[in-house]
């Protein structure tokens, strides 16, 4: 029971990694009906963003005299970075696009998620980066099993992050024009909503998100790598599929199945295979519930 | 000045900023301080590459009358050379290439053959059948894995394994392509992207079959009879070992790539592929069968890439997991759309490109990705239906909405 509970914990944390990324792939998807495939490029950018000021710190001296405004301003940088850099790519490879084919398109996601992939791997160079693990060494004992402080920031930042876009899409003026834009672009344009600029925003506030994530899962797993944004960006591209594109409480509801079972996989069954069943399930929910789990019926011609 | 080009200056230094900006807290930050100079050069590189762009650009807007004229007088003069003749010359250039160039460049050739026909396979199911596959490299993988299989375990010669790959592949065409026919676009692509990862993990970790990381070694090479002037010209058995036999050997299976995907292309088959391109809701009412058609799209694609993989094991001699990663799959994509979907020469073309042009700029080896990338995403921006086009290409149906 004590192992369930460890895994558990494991599982809502790696699930809140993914719904963070997922996030961004559901808003994107939603509004302009793209497969973002460079959100994950954005995930790593994130991760580097964060060694990358944590380290700088450290070597300043920083770190040892205060360590949480360090890892505050780390993560707002990162974020704010990723979100200018998200734009650009936006303007850059996407805005052109918009009248285009959508083969076109997804071409063209996929030329700049090569393209930045190997822009990372170049500045940054081939190997692991390690983040300075002066964070949080420590565990809390509850009962018999362990939760670390850094499972605990994880799971704090994450719940707070998720609901801080929660009040900005439901609550805000800014959300309400991008629950329009979703809806009906054209429609919102003709209301005086700014089409571009909120394609725009919401590119940045996936990418702040996905950035985020990159930062937790360094302090999390101690490294980055320039490629690491590849395999996480499917899968979290799978849970924003299994929650039902387009829809915020999908896309996290998803983020937390697809972790559950990567680590419940690999507890129980094989640690080899624990990435196969991630896409096992992508591919059994296209297959018998193509708009996901929360997702309203779209219209076929738009899927 | 055209009015267009009026804001230009400012315009080019908005971005030099802009990419400074980004380029910066990528290379600036370190243990020992702030340096502003990689990100200084990187974004003089980006400037100059951006000018040298506009002005080719200016260069043809302005020369494009006498380009154009060139260009037509060029082409008049190759379309009065005699079809056939155009093409036993090409042919008889492409027999006689490998015994003119190095090792090197028979190496290059072997390779860019390779990837024709892969994209002349991938064609069929993206080009023709307007099915999005980012997994299509998986069936390379079945290939070259069912022929190392065979290899190793059975001695099973190479022409009696060959026809088992092509059909292994087709059953995997057929397994893939089964759940996805109820999806279009988007979750095709994705779904087919799930799939190649799935092959691949399995390849990674299924220890006892495939020897998981470490591949497959001592796959054997094919064999062939032919005369042998040192034993009286009597039939010998020789291996297909040196660049090249092995490049006569992948020209054949090419070559028969391409006969067989322009008949088909051609064919009633064919026919039916494009309408359901074009529109597939169209196509079923008009009598098309759309189910068995697609399904038979991804099996006659798939064929083709385990040809391609079967030549390649025994090339090698060696498989693993290593060579069928998605960028594999993104790079024959990548082929097909930037030749142009649907036509043979364009994929050619386009094999062409991203084969054997980076060889020559093999001093900017780490920057190779890094422009495939880029090349990538200009090319959609400027020419999205590819350097050659095919004739028969309709607007797609999904666009208007």
């Amino acid at each position: 029971m004590d192992f369930f509970l460890q895994q558990l914990i494991n599982a809502v944390t790696l699930g809140g990694f993914y719904a963070l990324i997922a996030l961004g792939y559901t808003m994107v998807y939603g509004i302009i009906q793209l497969i973002n495939f460079a959100h994950g490029e954005f995930f790593a950018a994130g991760g580097y963003m964060g060694v990358i000021l944590l380290a700088w710190m450290d070597s300043q001296g920083y770190m040892q005299t205060h360590p949480w405004l360090c890892l505050t301003v780390a993560f707002l940088l990162a974020m704010a970075y990723c979100a200018v850099l998200a734009m650009g790519v936006e303007k850059v490879a996407y805005k052109p696009l918009r009248r285009a084919s959508k083969l076109s398109v997804l071409l063209s996601a996929l030329g700049m998620s090569i393209f930045l992939q190997n822009g990372l791997m170049l500045t940054q160079g081939v190997y692991d980066k390690t983040y300075p693990g002066v964070y949080a060494k420590g565990a809390l004992q509850v009962g018999d099993f362990n939760l670390t402080y850094l499972q605990l920031i994880a799971l704090a930042l994450t719940a707070l992050l998720m609901v801080g876009l929660n009040l900005l899409v439901f609550r805000t003026r800014l959300g309400k024009a991008m629950r329009a834009t979703a809806q009906d672009r054209v429609m919102a344009t003709l209301v005086g909503i700014s089409s571009d600029r909120i394609i725009s925003l919401t590119f940045a506030i996936g990418a702040a998100l996905a950035a985020a994530s990159g930062i937790l899962v360094g302090l999390y797993y101690g490294s980055v790598r320039f490629d690491m944004g590849f395999v996480p960006g499917i899968k979290a591209f799978a849970a924003a599929v299994l929650g039902g594109v387009g829809s915020i409480t999908g896309a996290m509801l998803g983020g937390l199945i697809i972790g559950a079972t990567e680590i419940f996989t690999a507890a129980y069954i094989s640690g080899e295979y624990k990435d196969v069943f991630a896409f096992v399930i992508l591919i059994a929910v296209l297959y018998f519930r193509p708009t996901g789990l929360l997702g309203e019926n779209i219209n076929d011609t738009r899927v | 000045m055209t009015p267009a080009s009026k804001g230009l200056p400012a315009k080019l230094a908005f971005g030099a900023l802009w990419v400074y900006l980004l380029v910066w807290p990528m290379t600036g930050i370190g243990a020992q301080g702030l340096d502003f100079v990689p990100a200084a050069k990187i974004t003089g590189a980006a400037l100059l590459a951006v000018l040298a762009c506009l002005g080719l650009w200016k260069l043809n807007r302005a020369g494009g009358d006498q380009m154009g004229r060139l260009g037509r007088s060029v082409s008049g003069a190759a379309a009065r050379v005699p079809v056939k003749l155009a093409l036993w010359g090409g042919l008889a250039a492409l027999l006689v290439f490998p015994l003119l160039s190095s090792r090197y460049g028979q190496d290059v050739a072997i390779n860019v053959l390779v990837y024709v026909t892969l994209g002349l396979g991938l064609n069929v199911v993206v080009g023709l059948a307007g099915l999005l596959d980012l997994g299509y490299i998986a069936f390379y993988g079945v290939g070259a894995y069912t022929y190392a299989l065979l290899s190793v375990h059975y001695e099973l010669s190479f022409w009696l394994a060959l026809p088992l790959c092509a059909a292994l592949a087709a059953l995997a065409g057929c397994l893939i392509g089964y759940p996805t026919l109820r999806m279009r676009g988007d979750y095709l692509a994705i779904v087919t992207l799930g799939f190649g990862e799935i092959l691949r993990l399995v390849l990674n970790n299924w220890m006892k079959l495939t020897g998981g990381p470490n591949g497959i070694l001592g796959v054997k090479p094919a064999a062939v009879w032919l005369p042998d002037p040192e034993e009286g010209w009597e039939l010998t058995r020789m291996l297909v070992k040196s660049p090249l036999s092995q490049y006569y050997l992948i020209l054949a299976i090419a070559l028969f790539t391409v006969l067989a995907v322009r008949r088909l292309g051609d064919s009633r088959i064919g026919r039916a592929w494009e309408a359901i391109r074009e529109d597939e809701t169209a196509a079923s009412i008009m009598g098309v069968d759309t189910f068995r058609l697609k399904l038979l799209a991804y099996a006659m694609g798939a064929v083709f890439g385990g040809l391609a993989g079967a030549f390649f094991a025994a090339k090698m001699r060696f498989v693993s997991p290593g060579s069928f990663t998605f960028i594999e799959s993104a790079m024959v994509l990548a082929m097909v759309v930037l030749g142009g979907m649907g036509s043979v020469p364009g994929i050619v073309l386009g094999a062409l490109a991203l084969i054997a042009l980076p060889e020559f700029f093999r001093d900017f080896e780490n920057y190779r990705m890094l422009v495939f990338g880029a090349a990538m995403a200009l090319m959609m921006l400027f020419r999205p239906a590819g350097l050659i086009p095919a004739k028969r290409l309709g607007k797609r149906s999904e666009e208007d909405h």
